[in-house]
């Protein structure tokens, strides 16, 4: 049975209003599936210095490109849509194409209008754009006792980003491997020692996404050798084991021997012998 | 509805006022969009770097940040509250929308709108159906959605799918498959829904006509009592519902398109044979008899004929 709405111009806004709401229920969770999806930064995709973390940072950046003009070495690129993985529009670089200077002036972070790339960055030393890793330890020439040394020499920060340990060459018996060690305390994540890796193709120490790259620290372990704390608050005086009856105290007057005969030069126990 | 009615969309207009006064708005919108483009391609193209950046956000002779207030809007309700420089762009961008004209934007700047008039221009040569028509209103809810994407997502929702961007980054710092958004755009114009997508559906068009829904700059139609009924200014407007109030109003009517849907392309300038349009501001209280229309007062015949 179909009567005609008491109030047409009430029911018409409420269609309207459901029909718009359901048009975009629909078209917004569209969206946000595909914004879902498009955050999803790949591994070798390396943000520029002082980007925000990845959440933060697609909050904040307006993919004006601005950094990637100011780039004086052509290391920034914005994200083509289909073609690289980070967030269409978005500065990224890829260090075995083209790593970071690190230029002392920070031009990208300069030229950031949102500050997507944070302005407290001041000392391009203090930067994390990503963490070297020595990832592939079987082709390595330093790793097979080879000296390469390329990603130690031209590492920005010497000697102290990366140095190389000395370790026994268990394969010549007497040589040496000077194998390359990344300190997470000194990496910018540059990317050049990736760039620079002699290897043809894929590079032995690769820049990774801190993220990626770095495990949490096992907080409820002690580090002795850091904190001198000790693992109790004080000393517990646990009661001394007298000699006396009933103990095992052999050497002592009252310990009891033994049912058994142990065999020879081993009768009398272990103290005082 | 008389016989102009029939003939080919500004053809009175070329034989009346000549092929420049005929075209005159469309030709300076065009060359306004290639100028706002060609500044941003100085730089990657012949090294003159005037303007840097995109629509999005620039930098003009090194002084002037320029953002668009609608990412801004995003980014902030996404909780990212942007350093001074993005927010004097956001600020100066916004501010001329508003005080100008809000949706100039759309028809003067904007690189999709070349886009989608050729898919109009070709709807109309072809004579195509003119398809799904979404309610006006539709547009203010994608405004809704995106923003509301944005709060939940923390992210610059729109700026994922956003086709002016694709286009307009694309065309200066590379495009990737940026082509295929603009491609379905032209497409969904063409052969889904008529004049689809600036007009009902993109947010940013919705934005930047709240924007200026009180700017100054205004068509009127101030010779109304002229109009021949032609029917050519609704035939080129994008818009065309924003038309109907002025030119159809009584002498009490306001002759001035205040609709915020109004891009102020000008085109219904161009096409009238009767001059029945022009640019004026929105204070302008020039008086405008409407037309007095019955049996014993036709429609003027204002064309030589037809």
């Amino acid at each position: 049975m179909s009567t005609q709405p008491k109030n047409p111009a009430r029911r018409r806004f409420l269609q309207d209003a459901a029909r718009g709401t359901a048009g975009c229920a629909v078209a917004g969770m569209t969206l946000a599936w595909f914004v879902q999806d498009a955050r999803a930064l790949p591994d070798r995709a390396i943000r520029p210095p002082g980007a925000l973390p990845e959440d933060d940072f697609l909050a904040a950046c307006i993919r004006c490109g601005l950094c990637v003009r100011d780039c004086p070495y052509d290391t920034l690129v914005l994200a083509e849509l289909g073609v690289d993985g980070a967030a269409t529009g978005t500065p990224f670089f890829t260090a075995r194409d083209v790593p970071c200077e690190m230029c002392e002036d920070i031009p990208c972070v300069a030229a950031c209008p949102t500050g997507a790339l944070d302005k407290e960055l001041t000392d391009i030393d203090d930067s994390r754009m990503g963490l070297a890793v020595l990832i592939d330890q079987e082709n390595c020439l330093n790793a097979l006792g080879l000296r390469c040394d390329v990603c130690y020499r031209v590492c920005p920060v010497i000697d102290e980003a990366i140095t190389l340990e000395r370790r026994h060459n268990e394969r010549s018996g007497h040589h040496a491997i000077f194998m390359p060690v990344v300190h997470s305390d000194h990496c910018t994540g540059c990317g050049k020692c990736e760039k620079s890796c002699v290897l043809p193709g894929e590079a032995a120490i690769k820049v990774l996404p801190i993220r990626v790259a770095q495990a949490d620290q096992a907080e409820h372990y002690k580090r002795s050798w850091e904190e001198n704390t000790p693992l109790v608050d004080e000393i517990i005086d646990l009661p001394d084991r007298l000699p006396g009856t009933g103990t095992d105290n052999l050497a002592a007057p009252g310990g009891f021997e033994p049912t058994f005969k142990l065999p020879q030069g081993a009768t009398t126990g272990g103290i005082g012998q | 509805m008389t016989g102009s009615t029939h003939l080919p969309v500004g053809a009175e207009a070329i034989r009346d006022k000549g092929y420049w006064l005929a075209y005159r708005f469309l030709i300076l919108r065009r060359l306004s969009q290639a100028f706002f483009l060609s500044l941003f391609l100085l730089g990657p193209w012949f090294g003159i770097w005037w303007v840097k950046g995109n629509l999005s956000g620039s930098l003009t002779f090194d002084v002037l940040p320029l953002t668009d207030p609608f990412i801004a809007l995003q980014g902030v309700v996404a909780g990212h509250w942007p350093e001074m420089t993005a927010l004097i762009g956001a600020l100066i961008v916004g501010a001329v929308y508003a005080l100008i004209g809000g949706r100039l934007y759309c028809s003067w700047v904007c690189p999709i709108n070349p886009i989608t008039d050729a898919a109009s221009w070709l709807h109309r040569k072809l004579d195509l159906p003119k398809g799904w028509q979404p309610k006006r209103g539709t547009k203010y809810f994608m405004l809704a959605m995106v923003l509301g994407v944005s709060v939940l997502t923390g992210t610059v929702a729109w700026e994922f799918v956003n086709p002016i961007s694709m286009l307009h980054r694309g065309l200066i710092f590379g495009a990737g498959f940026a082509w295929a958004l603009v491609i379905g755009v032209f497409l969904f114009d063409l052969l889904l829904a008529r004049r689809g997508w600036c007009g009902h559906l993109c947010p940013v068009g919705a934005f930047y006509g709240l924007l200026g829904s009180k700017s100054l700059l205004r068509v009127t139609t101030q010779k109304r009592a002229a109009c021949d009924d032609c029917m050519d200014c609704f035939a080129v407007c994008p818009e065309m519902q924003v038309i109907t109030p002025a030119l159809r109003g009584k002498d009490a009517d306001t002759p001035l398109i205040l609709s915020p849907d109004c891009t102020n392309c000008g085109r219904c300038i161009d096409v009238c044979a009767v001059d029945v349009f022009h640019f004026t501001h929105r204070f302008d209280e020039t008086p405008a008899p409407g037309r007095v229309r019955d049996r014993t007062n036709p429609a003027p015949k204002v064309g030589k004929a037809a």
